[in-house]
Order: structure tokens, then sequence, then C-alpha cells
């Protein structure tokens, strides 16, 4: 029996260390948000966060994330309100929509770290995952509206606290 | 193959033959088709409850919400809520009260033109436009009788009364009656005979308030939050898991022994099933079963399984290729699926004769949630739980793969994780039934990657011939077509899929030549459909997305633009006057050339000078049949360095199709089908050797990603025509546009699918 910190509770799962991290979320404790694209890292649809790094969880063995912070799609906001899922609708960016958890995760661990990325960089740290149905355009366009959606929530923030 | 396989439901649904019932029904209200041909009417109906069945195609709850059930596969181009937009202009409700489910295979969903279960051909809303918009219209039409009644207005006003958001208005008495109101009052009954239905006055588009509007789709939502459930996300209680392990030769390999003593070590192994497929989807499969999907791997590593590799484990592309040419070498080949004139006599006398080969390699749809498939037997019912395309199809599959009638199958509709053709396809539904079988209990049965790239039912690998004259001007009077190929329909074993040849000296599959039959006006013509039998056997085929007209407009369209070259005409001005209109081909010439000139325009095509090493190229298509195409044209915009690397610039694609019902969704799809032109055009390439797919993961097969992804312009021409499909036409067009453009820009000629660097720098002229 394996204790894991998922989305901010302690779940238990019966499994080894060897596990993929994936197939316990997916099957064993049934969040299914995740997604199984290839099972060896190369199509980013199982993304989600260790320590609020972006991780493929189809190559992370649940022995390396005891204790460490997890975070899926389903843990991404309270609401499915993330200012990246509001972009998503308001872009109407899904088609068949199977990849499209593992590209929120993916450029939330993006805009954590810099709020306001060039289109070279969205493309850099995008490049890892695929859409079938060629969204990118969308994809893209959408990570732009929510740093900058982010940006004005922020400034207006320590406006509000200077005054 | 698949000479088990009885399917039972393809009579036509012939929906002029029903009534159309409204009736209170314990949730709200019912609205649809009578379940059987006759005139049983929704009073009589609804007299005796058990046997008021109507094809339920919408219902409206006391809350007011309208809840549309979807016959159609939604694999991403978000037919669901498309159809929930049609019935919603006719009947008149709130865009935020349409809700969609996804349909069960049961016959009273089948599509009303083609009699099954099946989505595909980007025939959706061209072929359920008419029966939706009626199916809103006579719901509007019952709901008015009943809040005339309940608001006292006389009935001669009816006329004075608005339908829209969900309410029933009368501006000049300030009455009015939501929905939720009227179902609530009472019992409604009305039934529409097929002439009353018919009879029915749509709205004239200049009437429409919701087609042509980018409404919220009703799917995006779950879509971004995780909760959007897909077949892979099927959880049953007591369920277990199996991990198919597939043979090391595509097809025709059987299993000679399994050795399960080191599967037996791993925790929670259960068995280990060797298929026994009757229907003749699978060879050689087997599924360790496990308590875990994790554990269920680990068992499927540790099987030991000795095969018989079959008829076919030394084949390759390259065999199947000289297989292909030796057939299109022989007279006797094939059957002729156009004939006009006399093609071998005009090719006689022509001034100029030309002759090429074009080729496609075999693709992978790789959509990106990998086959999969939950069984489970209930009394004497087997549920199937899988996204797919064909459920007529595939419940009888499900049913060859279980030894029942497929009356017995009932399959589970969720949303699909791309489709692109593959589920057309049912094979999963085996493993699913046969270990749920096996082990007694639901099974949940995940491919790797691996299984579902190896087993992919592919874009068969193509080889084409065209033979064309000029005469004396310049002017194109023949044209000989050669297309040899699998023939994916030809598996599914239905005849009405197959097509009798020109001559009727047999049957052929048009999804291997649709897009031959082009509206240029070519006065001797000729095309022959030729089955490649060692294709078809060695690697069988599927539909993948735009079918025949991804290759076949490769041909055709670079072999115009060679025509054009060697009469010393622009390529563009060429098939203009080629799109001349004459005779079969009035109407669609005309709204194809049209595209051409729209894409011409956008792109700025011959009106301004490119650095040396660009240039633009023109394709122009009819995807996908001729009876269903929506007219697409597109200029591409190349750069080509000295070692034949291709930079694509620009894509500019113009797309004729008559009526977008939902525009913004019109653009995300030609957008998306575009970057798969390109993405087949010059980055998917799967190949055959020893009997087997090479490409396993995405580390070998190579579809677009975003840092590959060029500027594209689109421009969607709705000029009032009937609304034809968009999840198609635009793959078809870009391979050869970039073709031509890459003829401009350097002089090379590519002939071959994937287009290659080397090949490139190869036709370079020193």
């Amino acid at each position: 029996m394996l204790k894991l910190n998922i989305n901010g509770k302690t779940m238990s799962v019966e499994a080894d260390n060897d596990t993929p991290l994936l197939w316990a979320i997916r099957e064993q404790l049934q969040m299914t948000g995740t997604k199984f694209g290839c099972g060896a890292g190369l199509c980013g649809a199982c993304t989600v966060h260790v320590n609020g790094e972006a991780v493929r969880s189809c190559q992370t063995a649940l022995g390396d994330v005891a204790g460490k912070k997890i975070t899926t799609i389903e843990g991404l906001s309270a609401k499915g309100d993330h200012p990246l899922q509001k972009a998503w609708i308001t872009e109407q960016v899904p088609q068949c929509g199977y990849c499209q958890s593992g590209q929120i995760m993916q450029a939330a661990s993006l805009l954590a770290k810099n709020p306001n990325p060039t289109k070279e960089e969205v493309v850099a740290h995008m490049d890892g995952n695929l859409c079938r149905c060629m969204t990118y355009s969308r994809i893209q366009k959408a990570i732009m509206r929510a740093a900058s959606e982010m940006r004005t929530a922020s400034n207006t923030g320590t406006e509000r606290r200077a005054t | 193959m698949n000479k088990h396989v009885k399917i039972t439901s393809t009579e036509p649904a012939d929906l002029s033959r029903r009534s159309f019932l409204v009736g209170t029904a314990a949730a709200g209200l019912a609205l649809g088709y009578s379940g059987v041909p006759g005139l049983l009417g929704a009073d009589q109906a609804l007299a005796a409850p058990a046997s008021f069945d109507p094809s339920v195609w919408y219902s409206i709850g006391p809350d007011g919400l309208v809840t549309v059930t979807c016959g159609k596969a939604d694999m991403g181009q978000h037919i669901a809520s498309t159809m929930a937009q049609i019935i919603c202009e006719e009947l008149g409700a709130s865009w935020k009260d349409m809700r969609v489910q996804l349909a069960s295979n049961d016959p009273k969903f089948n599509d009303p033109v083609l009699g099954a279960q099946i989505t595909g051909g980007s025939w959706s809303t061209m072929m359920n436009f008419d029966a939706m918009s009626r199916a809103g219209a006579a719901g509007r039409m019952a709901l008015v009788d009943a809040a005339v009644a309940a608001m006292g207005v006389p009935p001669y006003f009816k006329d004075e009364l608005v339908v829209r958001d969900s309410m029933v208005m009368h501006p000049k008495s300030k009455k009015s009656m939501s929905f939720a109101d009227i179902v609530k009052s009472g019992k409604i009954t009305k039934t529409f005979t097929p002439d009353e239905l018919k009879a029915i006055k749509l709205k004239t588009p200049d009437q429409y308030t919701m087609i042509g509007v980018s409404v919220p789709q009703l799917d995006i939502p779950s879509k971004t939050n995780g909760s959007a459930k897909y077949g892979i996300d099927t959880m049953l209680p007591g369920m277990v898991y199996g991990k198919t392990v597939t043979p090391p030769v595509r097809y025709g390999a059987t299993v000679k022994s399994v050795d399960d003593s080191e599967a037996k070590k791993v925790p929670g192994f259960i068995k280990a099933v060797i298929l026994d497929d009757k229907t003749a989807t699978t060879t050689g499969w087997v599924v360790a079963v496990a308590d875990t999907y994790a554990n269920a791997r680990k068992a499927a590593r540790a099987l030991k399984i000795s095969y018989d590799r079959g008829p076919n484990a030394e084949l390759s592309s390259d065999s199947l290729l000289a297989e292909a040419k030796r057939l299109q070498a022989l007279d006797e080949s094939g059957l002729f699926f156009v004939k006009d004139g006399d093609t071998a006599a005009a090719l006689g006398t022509a001034a100029k004769v030309l002759e090429a080969e074009y080729t496609t390699s075999i693709n992978i749809h790789a959509p990106l949630e990998p086959m999969n498939a939950t069984a489970q037997l209930q009394g004497d019912i087997w549920h199937l739980y899988s996204g797919n395309q064909f459920a007529t199809r595939s419940g009888a599959i499900a049913a060859g793969a279980a030894g029942v009638d497929p009356k017995f199958v009932v399959m589970h509709q969720t949303w699909l994780g791309g489709g692109f053709g593959r589920r057309l396809d049912a094979d999963m539904m085996v493993p699913a039934v046969q270990a749920a079988k096996a082990v007694g209990k639901p099974v949940k049965v995940i491919y790797s990657r691996e299984d579902d790239m190896t087993m992919d039912f592919s874009r068969p690998l193509t080889f084409q011939k065209i033979k064309a004259g000029l005469d004396g001007d310049g002017k194109l009077v023949a044209m000989q077509h050669d297309v040899v190929s699998a023939w994916p329909t030809k598996r599914w074993g239905i005849p009405d899929f197959l097509t009798p040849s020109v001559d009727k000296k047999g049957a052929l599959d048009a999804f291997t030549v649709n897009g031959a039959d082009f509206f240029y006006s070519v006065p001797n013509h000729s095309v022959r459909a030729i089955l490649n039998e060692m294709a078809q056997n060695a690697t069988p085929s599927g539909q993948l997305r735009s079918v025949a007209p991804g290759w076949t407009f490769w041909a055709v369209e670079s072999m115009v633009d060679e025509l054009a070259h060697a009469a010393g005409q622009d390529p563009a001005q060429f098939r203009i006057a080629l799109l001349d209109g004459k005779g079969k081909q009035d109407g669609g010439a005309q709204r194809l050339r049209n595209t051409l000139l729209t894409a011409m325009g956008m792109a700025g095509y011959g009106a301004r000078q490119l650095p040396k090493g660009e240039g633009m190229g023109v394709a122009c298509v009819s995807s996908q049949e001729r009876a269903t195409a929506s007219w697409t044209a597109c200029v591409a915009h190349v750069a080509v360095a000295s070692n034949g690397e291709v930079k694509v610039k620009k894509l500019t694609v113009a797309t004729d199709i008559g009526t977008q019902v939902h525009p913004d969704n019109v653009r995300a799809q030609v957008e998306g089908a575009a970057l798969w032109g390109l993405s087949l055009a010059m980055y998917e390439k799967a190949t055959l050797k020893h009997g087997a797919i090479e490409q396993t993961n995405f580390d070998s097969y190579h579809p677009l990603r975003m840092s590959q992804v060029p500027e594209v312009a689109v421009s969607v021409i709705a000029n009032g025509e009937k609304a034809t499909g968009v999840g198609e036409p635009a793959v078809t067009v870009v391979a050869p546009a970039l073709g031509n453009a890459i003829f401009n820009a350097c002089g090379a000629r590519v002939r071959s699918l994937p287009i290659t660097a080397e090949a490139v720098k190869a036709g370079m002229k020193a």
C-alpha cells in the first residue's frame, strides 16, 4: 500500500513501486482526466505536475513520487476555472479533446514560471505534446490569452495592495 | 474476410414512410420518428405506452432542457453539437437549454440516408440537415398548438405567435409561455404523416438565427477539466484488465503455443486468452488478463508465445509496390470507374503524351486514444463500451466474436479520442469479448501504442499511373488513370458499400478511386480501380481521413500541373480553362473554379515576385465524392533550400461548403484538415518489413508537431447551397499544392508521398 498526495488529498493505492503513476491515477484511483497516449513519454497526453513541474506520468514510477505533491487536471483549479481552462473555452480549442488535459497541464507549468512567454517560448515548451486533431494554433492563442489574463489579474492585485 | 459477420440492420431507414411522433412520455416530451413504417399515430401509440417506441431524436424535459440524441460518432468534429444546433434553429429553443447525448447501436438511431450507424466521409451534416430541421420544426408546431390551448389565445392568432428563446410568445396580448411550462401543462400529442412532415415549410436562410452562428460547442467545457468520458475511461464493477499481445506479423500469423509459467508469477494475473476470431478481424492475438492494467502489462511481457508467422511473413512495402506495378501493367487488371470517350485512340493521336507514376506510403491513423473496448455479459446481452464510428458493424463483429446474434449486443457510445476513420474498424471488440467470456468478468482491453500502430487498419500503399495527351493547342484531350491499392471497403463484406463498374463487369471499391472522377472537362477519360490482393492480405487497410481523394488528387493534381508546364501555360489558368462546366461538369466545375480564384487572390498568386528558391503551387479538389463534394483549393507557398529541405511558409485554403452551420467550427475543421494534409505530405510514413509495420510509436512515426505548423489562411465560401462536409476535403488538396509549389521553387518534380528532402534534391536540375 502506497500513500500519494494528489490534488491536496492523501490517497492510498495498492501497487508496486515500479507501477507507472499514470495507471495508478487512472485505473486504480479512477481519476480519468489524465490520459494514456503512448506509454513512452513521446506525446504528453499523460502530463501531470509533480511539485509544480510538468512530468509524463507514464514515465514516472510510483516509488519516485511518494511524499511529493501531485496535481492532475482534476486538481488544477477548484471549479475548472484556471485562466488556461477559461481561455481553452473562449478560444474553443478542443476537437476530440483527448490530448487537452495534457496540453493544459503542460502550459500551466510554463505560465507558472514565465508569465509573459514569447511565441517561440510557447512552441518550445509545448512541442512534446501531440495533438492529432492539430489544434495547435488555437492552443497557442489560448496560452497567450491566459497569460495576458493572469498578468492583468496580478497587476490589479499589486495595485490594490499598493493603495 | 468477415464471412462470419452478420449485419442485421442495414435496411434503409427510409423516413419518407414513417410518421413523426410528438408525445408526452414519462420524462417529458419525446419527439422522433415512429419505430416502424406505418400509420400508428402518437395518440394510438400513447394509448398503449408499451408500444410507444419512437426513434427519440430529442426530448424536452419539464425543466425545459432539450436533449438531442446523436447517432453520429463525435470524434472532435462537434457533430453532436451541430445536430443540436440544426434542431434548435427550427424548434426555437434557447441554446443554453440544449444538451446532447450519444446514441446506442439501436437501429432506430440509424442515419436517415445511409440506413446504418456509420460516421465518415464528412457526410453527417449534409445527410442529416433536412431530417433534423424537420424534426425541430415539428416539435415547434406541436408546442405552439399546445400553447395556444393553454394560453387561451384564439387559434386564428396562431400566425401571430413568435417562438424564440424557448418561449412561445404572443406580442399583441403580451402573453407568453415557456417550453418548460408547455411541457408541464399536460399531454401534447401530435402525429405528422410523412406527407405532412415533408410539407413543413422550413426557414429560409434569411430567417436563420442559429444556423451560421458560432455558438459555444456543448462538448468543449468537459474537455478542459478532465470530465469528458472516452471509451478508455469506462469503469464497471468487478472489471478486470486485458493487455493485448499482438503477433510479429500484421496479418496471417497463428499462435502455436503460449507458455504462461512466468506470467503466473505476476501478482493478480488471471489468464492468457488466445483469441479464436471467426470474424477474421485479427490473427494470432493473445490477451493477458489481470486484476489491474499495470499487472496485465507485466503479465503480457512475461508470456512466451511461439507463432506460425503465416503466408505474409516475408512481405515488405517493396513487395507490395512491385506487385502493384505488375498488376497495373496487365490489360485485364481491375474494373473501370470512369470510361468516357476513347482514351486509347485519343492518346494515339495526341500531339504530346505525358506519362508518370505516383505513389503514397502506408499511413497510420494513430488517434491519441489508443484502441480499447470494455465488454460485459449481463444475462444474454453483451454490453460493449468503446468509442466507435460504425456501431452497426462493430456490434456485428462483437457478436461474431461472442458467437451470438447481433441483436444480443448493445454498443455504448462515448466521445472518441480521435477517429479519423480508425474507429470504423472493430478489432478491439474481439479481445474484449473473448477475454470477458474466458474469465467470466467484465474486461477492459487497452492496446499499447505499439499494438495500436502495428495493428492499424492503415491507409494503403498506393501506386498510380497516369498517361495524358495534349492536342496541338495544348489542350488536355485524354487521360488514362490506373489506381492500384488494397480495397478497404471490400474487407467490410457489405455489398452495398461497393460500386458497380461502369461496364457492369464487377463491383469495385469506389473508396479507392473517388476524386479520379474529377470536374475537369476531358473528353477521353478512363479510370481503372485495381485491387492489390497481396496488400489486401498483408496490410488489411482502412479508411483514413479523406480516404481515396488523399491519393487520387495527389496524382491528378500533380499531373495536371505537369501538363500545364508541358503546354507552356500557367498551371492555375490551365485549370480554370479545364473547369468550363460543360455537360456533366456543370455546376461543380464553376464552384471549384471560384474557390481556386479565391485562394489565388488571397495568396497573391502571380501578383508578386518571389525570391529565388521560393514558389507557389496550386491544387483544387472536389472531395469527398462527386455527390458530396466540398469544393476546395489551396495555394501553397514554399521555400526550398539547396539541400532539398522544404520550408512551408503558408497554406492558403478556400472552400465552398454551401451553408455553414457553425462558422468557427468550420474553420477549426478546415485548419485541422489542412495540417493533416501537410503532415501526410511531409512527415508521416509507415513501412512494412517481414510482414510487420516497422513504426511502433511516435519516435518512428511522426505526426505534425506545433513547431512544424506554418501560417494557414482559410476562406470559407457559403453561397446558400446545401451544407456539405468540412472534415476532410482540405486534407487532400495540400500535398499536390506543395508538390507543385516545390516544382515552381526549384524545378524538382516529386511524385512520391511523403515528400523528402532527398527526393527534392534528386529532382533538382544540376
